[in-house]
């Protein structure tokens, strides 16, 4: 061997790579060396894994299906691979290119071409190989066949390495894609299709606070300007607009994504021919009076421009026409065209246009997809992709898009330089005839690919959360037969633990376990809210039916929607839901809420009074029913039991134990006497609510618990008597007399057949050692717990006290993760499926077998 | 709970020969599910009552249990009339229910004057049933209702009654039509019912079962309702006994109870499969399919070739699978049918590309504004050429007498639409999808209220269909008469 300076193989590190060589050319050793075992896809071992023999031939279709089918999977997810089979043949590498086309993918192909003889000696030292020269020979053939072929065949980039030599000393350098710029987290201001309109870009930077001193631009410290492409043709100063932003890309200060205008014009400058339509003649004359060396930098710097980018750790997609999901970050002609012209369906509109696929309406990609290209009268907010070309040329507005603030930044035109061929201002009529906007009108229709099998949510106040295949099977149904419309639905609250069981004669329940709880957790204080015996509701409460048209788009929603705890319309009543949500709204209004909170609606959480209201069927099938069989049963046993004691049988041990259970009966029924009363007109209903939850912008979890108590209580002089306040002790867990006092209290309510109350942490979030604490944990009195446990359940404590608590408490924050995150995606207005996937997660979760007595 | 026994069969104290229970002791006895205790209340030669008193334990009864439910643990069980009290008759009373008496052999085989007292029976369709269980037996029978709450009177009364059975009668006799018939009026049992319950209902049904006037709901009740041993005790007892499949989904029977037209759905069923043959569809859709009806018409029909089942609700697929015998289709006929878990709510791609959609009595389950995402998931988004929606017309229901006006014909039924409603609604949807749409009666109509089932017929623009209106009856003979 000769000295042999090292060769470098430049590759991106999303690639697919293809060795091409005969038997025994050193392919499989290549690929060791340079590359990981799981980036490596060989043939052989392919034909290993469907016949158990490395070298059997007869498999080779087989095998080779295999090798396409783990080829696509990787692809798929942005894996380089490596194919480690001869690919002398081009009816061979046309599968791996047309899978590297599918996927996007950079395809390369490393050429091995070492000799005959060496090949054929490698072959005769492996007692496997048991082929003759011939196939060494016909494969040589054939690889010097393709060789000039393979640019051709679409490999993007191909090294020919000649000899042992060359092999020995290629070495393998990854690069990443031009368009991965992920490490670059920003802040930036992505600004729309400029158009020439440079003095209105002038305009825009000094709002967005650059400064502009002659030709050099100074952002704000650390901010960095994107243009989303079309920075040429129509408008009046095309030449000054590329000169401030190739000064800006030149200086560090700027990135920049091309447009379809920006390559049609570099076309031209190269002197091809192209129809000087669109602008492109305005462009062209301006250019003129530029020198030339200036229109060789413009055509250099356009034809220097990346297609998209992705930046932010993945966050945040910039392209001029749109990027879908399965092409951010990847490198193809066909990536190219999607970033410069969007997706057509090959028909034209009735204004000549191409007629423009809606691949925002199908995106379902994490990332933020900012883009421009289509004019649009105001910024188009749809699926996490916002279009901020607001046809400053065509007299509307330049746009910027501050990220990651979100905030949107315009500068209206200052002419209309050019008439657009498709209108795309407002006009009087309304941009949908519902008055929804896009995206409204999108979520009316969710997929069921977003909530059924196996789920994953991810959410910010517990990682991943996981919903069975089973229970989001059962919750598909409860939610498509019962619930109400998914727009008004965003959010369900947790089930609630109880705390550990008492070790008090008599209690089940006792509240110094649920201090021990949150103390041993390190929570200082807590409050202990009065527990009312109704039914859970969720209130969606608006100004006005605008706001329900405009904030969750709904028509005809009337002021809002009352729900149950599984998402069910709570009044079947239309017209007492409506007259009951008037008189909230009343409140809200009458305690300024809309004015404090600066918003158009709020969600509250509540307790409404009496549970006889909604669960009637459930108290007549089952509370009643019980204390009228068990009356009448007991009442007979009793009195023959009192015959026979006075014929002079001895039944007193008998006699005494059924009074007892008699007398059990009885408080059972007064406990679920108690709350029950009839109910004929709104003024016979209480609410309490006890968590205003979310408002516009804004989810109410940083506020403690008094601030939600005091906020609540100034909704009861305005509601006639609807609203009711909720009685609250704020308690000092490293103070004894402040517990005692709240036992004391919890005693004297549950004594006159309250319910129970509520412990939880003051500050409403509270982390523990382990995490997530519980977010509330329910003490429920003696008396109750006879309708939970059964009447009799006083004596048989001993048996009860085994009850584990791990699921429900694990449920409990699951639920409450999921019904937090579900808010605070509608609050950031995510697209619905987003919020939907996390409330119909909460129900799935629902159908985990958990004791229900819990 | 607790079950007296009164003679006055002088001497009147013999009942504790009978019972094999001395009068002068109080006894307990040691169940499964808690404890019995025999003691008489009252003894003379005139005149004795013997009481077993039934004390179950609620909190045993649940322990173990994997199914939960909140019933389980505030329940009746306790207190009434049920399968316990059988299994505490034939463990504590065994003898006499036998007919065993060493002591008194003749009196045991003799007719005597009996009261049965039972402090609380719940019975399942009221007071009628428990008349047609024991009346026909010989039994005068007096039934004491009582009150779910008497402070709240609006809840009405509660499905309990306080019985007195009397009638004269061999002990035997009487602790034997007990044991059988108190679980047939709770219509419920706690233990698993299987073959062996078979031969124990036609062990103490003899000689009397077989001639009840009600002994088919015995048989149903008793067996838990289970088909296959129901139609295994019918038979074996009587020999003119029905065809096990001619069984209906729960909402037929409820149609069936307010329309005297039995075939009212087999119309409806009909009708669409000639509309959908007419079409010359071969890839369709049943939206809704529940337990199969219309599947089993349409796999019976060459002409489609790819039928797929959806339904929201889990249970009702396993159901169809195990009426249509999934498992044990031919290959073939198997891979036509595909039976699917999804909603008329979302977004479905798996329900693309077929030629008609059959969606039967479907919509008026839904809450009328989630229509429009159920119009934009079929209309919108699958699309399929032909789509056939049927819906109660709510004009007929004037037409059934013993529907109360103002109300629905099924307890899920979220509206009811008359004609011109209907019309109205899916009109919109024609003009918004570019779809054509005509209407169809199904079911006797009536020139006053129409049909009692109205279909609508949606065909998109490009499919080739007659659009003359062709009356079912013609449709009907065209499917075949199917069904």
């Amino acid at each position: 061997m000769s000295d042999q300076p090292p060769i470098r193989l430049t590759i991106p590190d999303f690639a697919l790579v293809v060795l091409v060589g005969t038997s025994g050319s050193g392919k499989s050793t290549f690929a060791r060396q340079h590359f990981k075992p799981s980036e490596i896809l060989s043939s052989d071992a392919c034909r290993g894994f469907v016949s158990d023999d490395e070298n059997d031939q007869t498999v080779t279709s087989d095998a080779f299906d295999v090798l396409h089918y783990i080829l696509g999977k990787r692809l798929k997810n942005m894996r380089l691979t490596v194919i480690d089979a001869t690919n002398v043949q081009p009816e061979g590498r046309k599968k791996l290119i047309a899978l590297a086309r599918e996927y996007h993918a950079f395809p390369v192909a490393i050429v091995m071409d070492v000799p005959e003889r060496v090949a054929h000696e490698r072959n005769q030292s492996r007692p496997d190989r048991t082929f003759g020269p011939h196939v060494i020979r016909r494969q040589h053939g054939e690889l010097k066949r393709s060789m000039k072929n393979l640019q051709y065949e679409g490999f993007r980039r191909v090294f020919h390495l000649r000899g042992e030599a060359e092999v020995a000393a290629a070495h393998i350098i990854r690069e990443p894609l031009w368009n991965d710029r992920r490490t670059d987290h920003g802040p930036f201001d992505i600004i729309g299709d400029v158009h020439g309109c440079y003095d209105e870009l002038v305009l825009l930077l000094g709002e967005l606070g650059y400064h502009i001193d002659g030709e050099t631009v100074i952002p704000p410290p650390g901010r960095r300007a994107i243009f989303l492409g079309d920075l040429v043709d129509r408008g009046p100063k095309t030449p000054d607009v590329l000169r401030l932003v190739m000064g800006m890309v030149a200086a560090g200060t700027a990135l920049c994504v091309p447009g379809n205008h920006d390559v049609k014009l570099k076309k031209a400058l190269d002197g091809r021919k192209v129809n000087p339509t669109h602008g492109l003649a305005l462009s062209l004359e301006q250019l003129e009076a530029e020198t030339a060396p200036f229109r060789k930098q413009v055509a250099e710097f356009i034809d220097g421009l990346v297609s998209h980018y992705v930046l932010d750790d993945g966050r945040l997609v910039v392209a001029h026409a749109g990027m879908k999901e399965d092409m951010a970050g990847r490198a193809s002609g066909a990536v190219r065209e999607f970033a410069l012209y969007g997706e057509t369906t090959g028909e034209i509109d009735e204004f000549g246009l191409p007629v423009r696929l809606n691949w925002a309406a199908d995106y379902r990609g994490r990332a933020l997809v900012i883009y421009g290209h289509t004019p649009v009268p105001e910024p188009l907010r749809l699926n996490r992709t916002i279009n901020i070309d607001t046809g400053c040329v065509f007299g509307g507005a330049l746009t910027a898009l501050r990220y990651p603030e979100d905030e949107i930044i315009s500068v209206p035109a200052l002419a209309t330089y050019a008439e657009p061929s498709r209108p795309f201002l407002p006009n009087d009529d309304t941009p949908t005839e519902d008055g929804l906007s896009i995206q409204h009108r999108e979520d009316d229709l969710l997929d069921i690919r977003d909530v059924t099998g196996k789920r994953i949510i991810s959410t910010r106040l517990q990682s991943n959360i996981t919903v069975r295949e089973e229970n989001a099977a059962a919750a598909l149904e409860v939610m498509s037969r019962f619930a109400v419309n998914p727009k008004w639905l965003v959010y369900l609250p947790p089930t609630m633990s109880p705390p550990e069981t008492s070790p008090l004669d008599g209690y089940l329940e006792h509240p110094a376990e649920a201090f021990d709880y949150y103390r041993r957790a390190g929570v200082p204080t807590v409050v202990c809210e009065q527990k009312h015996m109704g039914s859970r509701a969720l209130a969606v409460v608006c100004r006005d039916e605008s706001v329900t048209r405009s904030r969750f788009g709904v028509v005809e929603g009337g002021l809002g929607v009352i729900y149950t705890r599984t998402g069910r319309r709570f009044f079947e009543d239309g017209a007492l839901e409506a007259a009951f949500l008037a008189r909230l709204r009343d409140a809200v209004t009458g305690a300024g809420l809309w004015e404090s909170l600066n918003t158009g609606w709020v969600l509250l959480d509540a307790e409404l009074m009496p549970w006889s209201a909604k669960a009637q069927q459930l108290l007549v099938d089952q509370y009643a029913a019980v204390g009228s069989a068990a009356g009448a049963a007991l009442d007979r046993a009793v009195s023959a039991l009192q015959s026979a004691a006075d014929s002079g049988l001895d039944v007193t041990g008998l006699l005494g134990r059924i009074q007892n259970h008699r007398a059990q009966i009885k408080q059972f029924v007064t406990a679920y006497r108690g709350y029950c009363w009839p109910v004929t007109s709104l003024d016979d209903l209480k609410f309490a609510p006890f968590h205003l939850l979310a408002s516009e912008k804004a989810v109410h979890l940083d506020k403690d618990h008094r601030w939600h108590m005091d906020t609540l209580a100034g909704l009861v002089p305005h509601s006639d008597g609807l609203v009711m306040a909720t009685d609250y002790r704020v308690v000092d867990l490293t103070d004894a007399d402040s517990q005692a006092e709240a036992v004391a209290w919890w005693e004297a309510l549950t004594g006159r057949g309250g319910e129970g109350m509520v412990v939880k942490p003051l500050s409403f979030l509270a982390q523990g050692r382990r995490g997530l604490l519980q977010p509330a944990i329910k003490v429920r009195g003696r008396e109750y717990l006879r309708i939970i446990y059964g009447p009799t359940y006083t004596d048989q404590l001993d048996v009860l006290r085994k009850r584990g608590l791990n699921h429900k408490r694990s449920m409990a924050l699951r639920q409450f993760s999921l019904g937090v995150e579900a808010l605070e995606r509608f609050v950031k207005r995510e697209p619905l499926r987003r919020v939907h996937e996390c409330v119909f997660g909460v129900l799935a979760l629902d159908s985990e077998p958990i004791d229900p007595r819990l | 709970m607790l079950l007296t026994l009164t003679t006055t069969h002088p001497p009147a104290s013999d009942l504790g020969y009978l019972l094999h229970k001395h009068p002068a002791k109080v006894q307990t006895f040691s169940l499964a599910f808690g404890q019995a205790h025999v003691f008489y209340p009252e003894v003379s030669e005139a005149r004795c009552t013997a009481a077993l008193l039934l004390d179950i334990d609620p909190v045993g009864l649940v322990r173990g249990g994997s199914d939960f439910a909140l019933s389980q643990y505030v329940n009746d069980r306790p207190y009434v009339a049920s399968s316990f009290l059988s299994v505490a008759i034939a463990q504590v009373y065994g003898t006499a229910l036998n007919g065993v008496c060493k002591d008194r052999p003749e009196l045991a085989a003799t007719p005597i004057p009996l009261v049965a007292t039972l402090s609380v029976v719940p019975s399942r369709g009221g007071e009628d049933v428990l008349r047609r269980l024991f009346e026909p037996l010989g039994y005068q029978v007096t039934a004491e209702r009582h009150t779910l709450d008497e402070q709240f009177p609006a809840w009405g009364m509660s499905r309990y009654y306080t019985v007195t059975l009397t009638h004269t009668v061999r002990l035997a006799d009487l602790l034997t039509h007990l044991y059988v018939l108190i679980p047939v009026l709770d219509d419920e049992k706690h233990y698993y019912v299987g073959v062996d319950e078979v031969e124990k209902l036609l062990k103490r049904g003899e000689g009397w079962l077989a001639a009840h006037p009600a002994r088919e709901l015995i048989v149903t009740r008793y067996l838990k309702h289970q088909r296959g041993l129901k139609q295994a005790a019918l038979s074996r007892l009587v020999e003119d006994a029905p065809d096990p499949l001619a069984q209906d989904d729960e909402e037929e029977a409820a149609e069936r109870q307010i329309s005297e037209k039995v075939s009212l759905h087999d119309q409806r069923l009909g009708a669409v499969l000639a509309v959908l043959k007419q079409t010359g569809a071969q890839r369709v859709l049943d939206l809704g399919c529940g337990e199969g009806r219309l599947l089993r018409l349409l796999l019976a029909e060459r002409q489609f070739n790819k039928i797929l089942g959806m339904d929201v609700a889990h249970r009702s697929l396993e159901m169809a699978a195990e009426r249509l015998r999934l498992d044990q289709m031919p290959a073939h006929q198997r891979a036509r049918l595909e039976l699917l878990h999804g909603s008329l709510m979302y977004r479905d791609p798996r329900l693309e590309g077929y030629d008609a959609a059959a969606v039967v009595e479907v919509i008026e389950h839904l809450d009328p504004p989630r229509l429009a995402a159920f119009e934009r998931v079929v209309f919108g988004a699958a699309q399929p050429g032909v789509v056939i929606i049927t819906t109660p017309n709510r004009e007929y229901n004037v037409k059934w007498e013993t529907l109360p006006a103002g109300e629905f014909r099924h307890k899920d039924h979220r509206f009811e639409w008359t004609r011109a409603e209907f019309a109205a609604w899916a009109q919109g949807i024609a003009g918004r999808y570019s779809y054509r749409v005509r209407f169809l009666p199904i079911g006797p109509d009536d020139p006053l209220v129409g049909s009692p089932s109205q279909m609508a017929i949606f065909e998109r623009g490009e499919t080739e269909i007659p659009t003359k209106e062709v009356a079912v009856a013609e449709l009907w003979a065209a499917a075949g008469g199917a069904a």
